[in-house]
């Protein structure tokens, strides 16, 4: 009787704890359904329509849109563009964070400061961050072709140094947020293991190669994760710095997409394009997350 | 020797605090280029000019919409920060105490929602709030933003609370308080920095947030300081003195945080990245 009278009395209390959560959680649920969840539906809905409104054309395409990508150079084009831009950007972040990181904490005063002088990089809009390079690449009276010896190159209108110029802009950007994650696990890594590491007789590079890049592997693994799905979405400083120009050469998928967009007012295209960044970043992710579970295991 | 000793470290320490300084070059020059009088703008060399000056700050609280557009970033970061903190407080809560029905799938839709590309959603939402005539109004941009943050502060505040042993409310429990006074009174105030962290998140967000600023807005009404920057007026040529200017009063917020707020930006930062 006692045990019965017990164990209803624990399902009731489970019940009433979890209508209490689902009261809790439900704001924040029907916040993403209605502005998350239902416009990634409808955009795949869009995706399959061909929408002109300023010809009046509105009807149901099935996958034309996409069949029309898959042969539009300009498409394959800004694809082109967006891996390049990610694989170097995040490359050379990686490369460029890790170094500052380990300058950083080898600091004995001043960690503070320098700190601050990293992050106001990454906290400043990326529209002021464009802004910042528009005027650094000025051909006339710009700060980097006076560095460079008074050159007179034309950084964000010449084809082929566009891209770089874009990528240089992104890294400056981005760099201190993989600086920050290392130097924090560099933090965390005892003092004694570097201890030993000198006393066994091995070298800085040893140390570097052999003991502090292996401690660092799961944190980049992660920092990887993010700066790519990041560099894959970006969107702001490509349409302000460069617009995409000169010549296509800065179009990435997410420009092409606005583009298409609000433009040409092209509402099925530019949604199918934006479909595409949508399963790029997922699938990238996917295999991240894969990875990452399978590095668990094993290590 | 001593002396020797110390003096080698602190070397090595301006050098790489100037290498530091060094790579926020951008930002300073844009700074001296705001102080800049127009006359010595496009000549270089000099470095340096002749005499600071007002002149840019002047003309564009004067003779722009910036003012404006910095009002609007202010009032819809405020509100969306104070939206997505309330709505992912309970949310994160709930998920982390109480049952959840497809806790799993839940917490996976969570992680994907935090690698969400806006352009995919973009014109959906502009549909939508055309459909609902909210466009150009600080309430299309408080929802866009408040939705697209909301998975980062769940993420964040389940992470900062999974540092809090249930154990400390139980008890609380125990000693006669209710489960909202244990909240109140034993969770809240453990999760404060953590809340910090994610306020800081979500504000230099939505401070920062371009493309949704940039489609859903048409007039000065709702323009924010990105989108004022963006399209600011320079019809022959570019008037770069006047646009340091303005790109220096869009970068005060983010500026005061890092340099005020920095822990809770780090702790932050390292929350979101590390938890699994």
């Amino acid at each position: 009787m006692t045990s019965g009278g017990q164990a209803s009395g624990v399902t009731g209390r489970q019940r009433r704890a979890r209508t209490q959560g689902l009261l809790l959680l439900g704001p924040a649920l029907v916040t993403l359904g209605a502005l998350t969840l239902y416009p990634t539906l409808w955009v795949g809905w869009l995706s399959l329509q061909r929408r002109i409104p300023i010809f009046g054309v509105n009807r149901f395409e099935g996958l034309g849109n996409y069949a029309f990508l898959a042969t539009d150079p300009r498409f394959w084009k800004a694809a082109e563009v967006t891996v390049l831009f990610t694989a170097v950007s995040v490359a050379l972040e990686l490369v460029g964070g890790v170094l500052a990181a380990l300058a950083l904490r080898g600091q004995q005063a001043g960690t503070r400061i320098a700190l601050s002088l990293l992050l106001l990089a990454w906290a400043l809009p990326s529209v002021v961050t464009a802004k910042l390079f528009e005027w650094l690449y000025n051909p006339a009276a710009g700060l980097v072709n006076f560095a460079l010896g008074g050159v007179a190159l034309n950084w964000l209108g010449d084809p082929r140094l566009a891209l770089p110029g874009l990528i240089f802009a992104d890294v400056w950007r981005t760099l201190p947020f993989v600086t920050v994650l290392c130097y924090a696990r560099l933090l965390t890594i005892p003092v004694e293991i570097y201890e030993a590491a000198q006393v066994d007789g091995a070298g800085a590079f040893a140390t570097l190669t052999r003991i502090t890049l292996p401690l660092l592997r799961r944190i980049l693994l992660i920092v990887l994760l993010f700066r790519t799905l990041d560099a894959l979405r970006s969107f702001d400083l490509m349409f302000v710095l460069t617009g995409g120009g000169p010549a296509g050469t800065t179009e990435t998928l997410t420009v092409y997409a606005y583009r298409s967009l609000f433009q040409a007012v092209q509402i099925g295209l530019g949604s199918a394009v934006g479909v595409v960044v949508f399963a790029l970043v997922m699938l990238v992710a996917w295999a991240y997350l894969r990875a990452l579970r399978h590095e668990g295991l094993t290590a | 020797m001593t002396a020797r000793g110390a003096v080698g470290p602190r070397v090595r320490d301006v050098a790489v605090l100037a290498v530091f300084l060094a790579y926020a070059t951008p930002f300073f020059w844009q700074l001296l280029t705001s102080l800049k009088p127009e006359a010595e703008l496009m000549v270089l060399p000099p470095l340096l000019p002749t005499r600071l000056t007002w002149e840019h700050y002047r003309v564009v609280l004067d003779q722009s919409l910036m003012l404006r557009a910095l009002g609007n970033s202010l009032g819809i970061g405020v509100i969306t920060t104070g939206l997505a903190l309330i709505l992912g407080l309970f949310g994160a809560y709930a998920i982390a105490r109480h049952p959840i029905p497809g806790k799993g799938v839940l917490l996976l839709a969570i992680v994907g929602g935090t690698a969400f590309p806006q352009i995919a959603t973009v014109s959906p939402l502009y549909l939508l709030l055309r459909a609902l005539d909210l466009r150009d109004t600080w309430l299309a941009l408080i929802l866009a933003n408040t939705s697209f943050a909301l998975p980062l502060v769940i993420w964040l505040l389940l992470g900062f609370l999974q540092e809090i042993p249930p154990q400390l409310e139980e008890a609380a429990s125990v000693d006669g308080a209710s489960r909202p006074r244990a909240f109140r009174w034993v969770v809240l105030p453990l999760l404060a920095p953590g809340l910090t962290s994610a306020a800081l998140l979500t504000f230099l967000f939505s401070w920062n947030e371009f493309l949704f600023a940039y489609t859903f807005t048409a007039t000065e009404a709702s323009r924010t300081a990105p989108v004022a920057l963006a399209l600011f007026p320079g019809v022959f040529e570019v008037p770069w003195g006047d646009m340091a200017a303005a790109s220096m009063l869009a970068s005060v917020p983010p500026v005061l945080l890092v340099v005020g707020l920095q822990r809770y930006l780090v702790r932050g930062l390292l929350t979101g990245a590390l938890r699994e």
